[in-house]
C-alpha cells in the first residue's frame, strides 16, 4: 500500500462532507447506534445535529464501551512545558511569534528542577511541550531533555513541532513513547489563513506527520483538531478518516484523540465554530462509539464541572494541576503561559473526584524497560 | 476434585485472575479473595519495580495463598519480552511468567512467531512460562515442545466477554496437550468458565468480566463456583450429546 493520507483526503470535498453530515436523519443515527462495527458514515450520523436528540443514549453506550475496554480506570498525565519560543504565527496561540510575551527555554538545571517538582505531584507520565524554534529547541534539545528527565518518569510523550522520520527514530531510541500532533484543521485553504507564517504554514508537511511517526515505530500517536477554527463536525470527520487510514497501515501503534477547544489567550481572535458543552459530549461519545479502542484525552482547559462529569462518558486519560508556562511547577510565572487553564484543582483533589466516581486514577501504566 | 498441577506446583483453585480494570485496589483485593484464586497476573508496567512489596498493587496482593504471575503486557517482540521478564524475575522474586506479546494494540492478539521465539529463550533461562496464545493447536504443540509449563489459548479477543468462540480449536488443543491448558481471554460469564472446565480445560483466567461488573466481589464468587461446578462435571464424566432420545430404562432388555 503506497498511498498516503493526502491522496485519500483529496477524495473528500469539504462542502460535500459538510452537507452530508448536516443532512443525516434520526434513522441514520439509530442505525449508527445499532451497528456493531460502525463505519465513517455512521460517525457522520453520530456527529450530526440529528444526533443531538440521542445524547443520553450515546452517553450510555459510550460509557459501556469504554468500561468494557479500559475498565474502571483513568490514566493521569501532566504537561511539562520546556519552552515558549516560537517562530510561527498562529492566529489563535499564546506562543505565536507576534505575541509580545517574555520568551523562555529551560536550561538543563531548570529541566531537572522542573522534573523533580512534577514528580513530587505524583506523576509518572509526562507530556513535553514546546513551540517551534528549531535553532534553540530542535531535535538535539529534545533528545537532551528526554535524557535528563528519563530517570524520573515511566512514560514520556511530546507535543512539539513536526520533525523527520529519522529524527523521531532518534527520540524513540532515547525513550520517547508518544507524539501528539494535531492537524488543527483539515480545511486546506483556511489552514493557511490560521497559520500565515513559519514552518507550520506548510499544510502538507503537517498532514504527513503521522505517516512519518508510523514509520519511526512510535508506540502511540495523538491526533486532533483545534475546535473553533473551522466547522468542528466536518473537521472531526476528516480526523476520523485519518485515524481509520492510520490504524490499518500502522497497526502496531496506539492512537489517541484530544479535544482542545479554543480559549481566551494573549493573541485573541474571534471563533468561527463554537462548540457547546453538549456538543463536545456528543463528539466524545461519537468517537467512542466509532472506535472502542481509541484513547480519549482531556486537558485542564475545561471547567471543573465539565471535567467531573466527563470522566464517566468515554475519556480515558486526563491531566490535572497543569501549568502552561516553562518552569511553571518549580517557579510559577503566569506572564509566560500558552493559555489560561480553567480547572486549577490540585492533583490530590482531582484524584479524589475520580475515585468518588468509582474509578481508579492510574499514574503508572508503562515502564522504562518496555522501551 | 483433582488438584491442578503446573510445573510441579499444586493449586486447589482452577480460576486465575487478572488485576486490571478494577475501580480501586481495595475492590481488586476483595474480589481476588472472594474468587479463592491462588494465581493472579499483574502487568509489569503497572508495578513500581523499585518499591517491591510497598508498591500499591503488590501490597494488595500480599496473601500467603496468592501467587504472582507477572505478565509482559506492552512488549512488542521477543527481545523486549525477554528483557522485561528478566526484570520482573529480579524485582518480584518469581520465575513464573505470563508471556504476552501483542504488538497489535487494537485487538491485543498475540504474535505467535515472537511468542514462540521468546518462550524458547525464556525456558532456557529457567523461567516457568505460561504463554498467552491464539487458539491454534499447532502453535500450542510447538510451545509445548520448547518447554512451556502450560498454554493459554484465547476463547475470544481479550476483554470482549464473548465466551468460547474458538471452541472447535480449543477442543483440539485440549485433546492433544500434554501440559495444562488455561483458557484465557474472552470469558465473559460464569457459564463460559463452566463450559471451559466441562470441555476439559485445566483452568481459566478471568479479568474484565469480574472487574467491570456492577458487583465484582459477588461476580468473583460466582466465577469460583462455576469453575468448581464445571470441573466436577468434567471429572464425573458428562453424558454424550445425542441427536435422538435415549431411554434411561431400555425397553428391549428382557430379550437378552
Amino acid at each position: 500500500m503506497n498511498t498516503n493520507f493526502s491522496d485519500i483526503a483529496k477524495q473528500f470535498d469539504w462542502e460535500e462532507i459538510t452537507r452530508s453530515i448536516y443532512s443525516k436523519t434520526s434513522t441514520d443515527v439509530e442505525a449508527a447506534l445499532n451497528n456493531l462495527t460502525p463505519t465513517l458514515e455512521d460517525f457522520k450520523a453520530l456527529l450530526s445535529p440529528a444526533a443531538e436528540n440521542y445524547l443520553e443514549e450515546m452517553a450510555q453506550k459510550s460509557q459501556y464501551l469504554t468500561k468494557e475496554r479500559f475498565g474502571n480506570t483513568i490514566q493521569m498525565y501532566i504537561p511539562f512545558y520546556l519552552s515558549n519560543e516560537c517562530q510561527n504565527i498562529c492566529t489563535y496561540c499564546g506562543f505565536s511569534l507576534d505575541v509580545k510575551i517574555p520568551r523562555k527555554t529551560l536550561t538543563d538545571n531548570e529541566i531537572i528542577e522542573e522534573a523533580k517538582a512534577i514528580k513530587k505531584l505524583g506523576y509518572d507520565h509526562v507530556l513535553l511541550v514546546t513551540g517551534e524554534a528549531n535553532k534553540t529547541v530542535g531535535v538535539d534539545y529534545l533528545k537532551n531533555a528526554i535524557r535528563l528527565i528519563k530517570p524520573y518518569f515511566s512514560q514520556i510523550s511530546i507535543e512539539v513541532q513536526p520533525i523527520e522520520t529519522e529524527e523521531y527514530q532518534t527520540l524513540v531510541e532515547e525513550g520517547l513513547h508518544a507524539v501528539l500532533v494535531y492537524q488543527e484543521t483539515y480545511h486546506k485553504e483556511n489552514y493557511k489563513i490560521h497559520h500565515p507564517k513559519g514552518k507550520k504554514s506548510n499544510y502538507e508537511y503537517r498532514l504527513e506527520t503521522p505517516e512519518r511517526l508510523g514509520k519511526a515505530g512510535i508506540h502511540k500517536m495523538g491526533l486532533g483538531i483545534l475546535i473553533g477554527l473551522e466547522d468542528w463536525r466536518t473537521d472531526s470527520f476528516f480526523c476520523a478518516a485519518h485515524l481509520n487510514y492510520l490504524e490499518k497501515k500502522f497497526w502496531q501503534t496506539r492512537y489517541s484523540i484530544s479535544f482542545p477547544r479554543l480559549r481566551p489567550h494573549a493573541g485573541g481572535t474571534k471563533l468561527k465554530s463554537v462548540i457547546t458543552d453538549k456538543q463536545l459530549v456528543q463528539l466524545i461519545c461519537a468517537y467512542r462509539i466509532f472506535n472502542q479502542e481509541l484513547e480519549l484525552s482531556m486537558s485542564t482547559r475545561e471547567s471543573e464541572n465539565f471535567r467531573n462529569n466527563i470522566i464517566k462518558l468515554g475519556i480515558t486519560s486526563i491531566s490535572a494541576d497543569s501549568k502552561t508556562e516553562p518552569g511553571g511547577y518549580n517557579k510559577p510565572k503566569e506572564a509566560l503561559e500558552q493559555f489560561e487553564i480553567d480547572d486549577k484543582r490540585s492533583t490530590e483533589e482531582f484524584a479524589n473526584i475520580i475515585k468518588q466516581q468509582g474509578y481508579e486514577p492510574v499514574f503508572k501504566d508503562w515502564d522504562k524497560v518496555l522501551q | 476434585m483433582e488438584k491442578l498441577v503446573i510445573a510441579n506446583k499444586e493449586f486447589e483453585s482452577r480460576l486465575f485472575l487478572g488485576t486490571g480494570k478494577f475501580s480501586s485496589y481495595d475492590l481488586m483485593e476483595k474480589s481476588i479473595l472472594a474468587s479463592a484464586s491462588e494465581l493472579v497476573t499483574v502487568a509489569l508496567k503497572r508495578v513500581n519495580l523499585t518499591e517491591g512489596e510497598n508498591d500499591t498493587i503488590l501490597s494488595h496482593l500480599n496473601h500467603e495463598h496468592i501467587n504472582l504471575l507477572p505478565n509482559t503486557s506492552g512488549v512488542r517482540n521477543a527481545k523486549e519480552a525477554v528483557f522485561a521478564a528478566e526484570l520482573a524475575r529480579e524485582a518480584l522474586e518469581t520465575n513464573w511468567l505470563k508471556l504476552e506479546i501483542h504488538p497489535d494494540p487494537k485487538y491485543l492478539l498475540p504474535d505467535p512467531i515472537e511468542t514462540l521465539k521468546a518462550a524458547e529463550e525464556l525456558v532456557k533461562k529457567g523461567f516457568i512460562v505460561l504463554p498467552y496464545i491464539n487458539a491454534d493447536p499447532v502453535i500450542c504443540k510447538r510451545l509445548e515442545d520448547v518447554g512451556t509449563a502450560a498454554v493459554m489459548p484465547l476463547g475470544s479477543p481479550i476483554g470482549t466477554n464473548k465466551g468460547l468462540e474458538t471452541l472447535a480449536m480449543l477442543k483440539i488443543i485440549i485433546a492433544q496437550s500434554n501440559i495444562p491448558v488455561v483458557i484465557d481471554a474472552g470469558i465473559g460469564s460464569p457459564s463460559h468458565a463452566a463450559q471451559a472446565m466441562e470441555i476439559g480445560a485445566d483452568a481459566v483466567l478471568v479479568n474484565t468480566a469480574i472487574a467491570v461488573s456492577q458487583n465484582p466481589v459477588e461476580m468473583a464468587e460466582a466465577f469460583k463456583l462455576a469453575t468448581i461446578a464445571g470441573r466436577m462435571a468434567y471429572e464425573a464424566k458428562l453424558g454424550k450429546v445425542n441427536e435422538k432420545a435415549e431411554a434411561s430404562s431400555p425397553l428391549t432388555q428382557f430379550l437378552s
